[in-house]
């Protein structure tokens, strides 16, 4: 049975912040606000070590602005993110930098540099944070390139690659201290659907070759499906409901389901609220689902 | 990690153990190729290996080149299951010769 972000589920239990309970990261009570806007409301999550956790939801949802806290990139308002035992929140920047050292990060875009080929993209942090030899550092680069299928490209520019390209040079570059938590935001978005196959492939193949805690940010329902050992669903900055694939199928929730089968919305039925919305600019709270 | 290397009867034999990651790859690529340097075919024990990274594997491929340019024989004994997926991830299962006892390696030479 799918767990939901409520105090029935025990492992999600504020104040529980054990180590060495299988979980790479912990989320405890997590408050994001932008202003007067309230982004993540009261998140928990457990993200158990050494599985593919997908999380989902519509844009708007709030998906990306909890990865952004969980990358460190954005200080929450409130809460707890213990990440390989350490709190991130409170983290020093010492400890910060060592986290990011284990931490490897495929953005959507690919964020190559521009400036650099592929292959200088992919062993940039080899040299940052290693004093490996130079043929070492040749090597794990082609040796990365090779894993991705991209071992004939590592002298093309970034401008040179095609966008299924794009993803899996940042995949290699993501991957190249073999980071013990690999973050994915929205993989697949862009690709033909042969390209995301393999990209889904390669991701369960660095799941069980190299025993990596994989995050995943997606809306693509198969892909999400096909990788996944945890799904949680956001919706409105909150966790709807969580679970493994087939526990997220049988969810009845209206939310999921419709996001399960590609529902439209429901058109509006207070005409009133609508026309005062055009007219005067007065959006009622709740209104739209969207809040980022 | 720890790394110990004996003399056997044609070949050295060079056992590790623990885990071959970014800190240690450095010394086991030193080690493989001061052997390979004296002209001895080199035998590598994975058995005890509980995690190898990229690094580690790096190491391991410029021996197996550096063997394979001096004509010397070079190969992987007991590949435990842990280094072997990382192998097999990296496609160089195939590539690397596996053997699983010293004996099968001594009578290739």
């Amino acid at each position: 049975m799918a767990d939901t972000n409520d105090s029935n589920n025990s492992n999600n239990s504020p104040g529980n912040h054990s180590s060495g309970n299988g979980n790479a990261i912990e989320i405890r009570d997590l408050v994001v606000d932008y202003g007067p806007r309230r982004i993540l409301n009261n998140l928990n999550l457990d993200i158990p070590a050494g599985k593919i956790n997908v999380i989902m939801g519509r844009s708007g949802a709030g998906k990306s602005t909890l990865l952004r806290c969980i990358l460190g990139l954005k200080k929450p308002t409130s809460g707890s993110i213990r990440m390989l035992g350490t709190e991130l929140t409170t983290a020093t920047p010492h400890e910060v930098n060592s986290l990011r050292k284990q931490m490897g990060v495929a953005f959507q875009g690919g964020a190559l540099f521009s400036s650099m080929t592929v292959g200088e993209n992919i062993q940039l942090a080899l040299r940052e944070h290693t004093n490996l030899d130079e043929s070492t550092i040749r090597i794990m680069t082609r040796i990365k390139l090779d894993m991705v299928n991209m071992l004939p490209f590592e002298n093309l520019m970034p401008s040179e690659l095609s966008g299924g390209m794009t993803k899996r040079a940042a995949l290699a570059r993501a991957t190249i201290m073999d980071p013990k938590l690999l973050f994915f935001d929205e993989p697949s978005s862009g690709l033909d659907p042969i390209t995301a196959a393999e990209l889904d492939e390669l991701i369960l193949l660095l799941k069980q070759g190299m025993n990596m805690t994989i995050v995943v940010v997606t809306h693509e329902l198969e892909s999400a499906f096909k990788i996944a050992d945890k799904i949680s669903i956001m919706h409105g900055g909150e966790f709807l409901v969580m679970g493994g694939p087939d526990d997220i199928r049988a969810c009845q929730d209206p939310i999921v389901q419709s996001l399960l089968h590609r529902t439209p919305r429901e058109s509006r039925v207070d005409t009133d609220a609508h026309l005062r919305a055009l007219v005067n600019g007065e959006i009622e709270p709740g209104a739209s689902g969207n809040i980022e | 990690m720890k790394c110990s290397l004996t003399a056997q009867e044609g070949f050295d034999l060079l056992k590790l153990s623990g885990e071959v990651d970014l800190n240690y790859s450095p010394r086991l690529r030193e080690q493989i190729l001061a052997s390979l340097k004296e002209g001895h075919a080199l035998l590598i024990d994975l058995a005890d290996v509980s995690y190898i990274d990229s690094s580690g594997i790096a190491s391991l491929v410029e021996g197996f080149q550096t063997a394979k340019t001096a004509k010397l024989a070079y190969g992987l004994l007991n590949v435990s299951v842990t280094a072997g997926q990382v192998l097999t991830l990296t496609r160089l299962d195939k590539i690397f010769a596996l053997y699983d006892s010293a004996e099968q390696f001594r009578q290739q030479l």
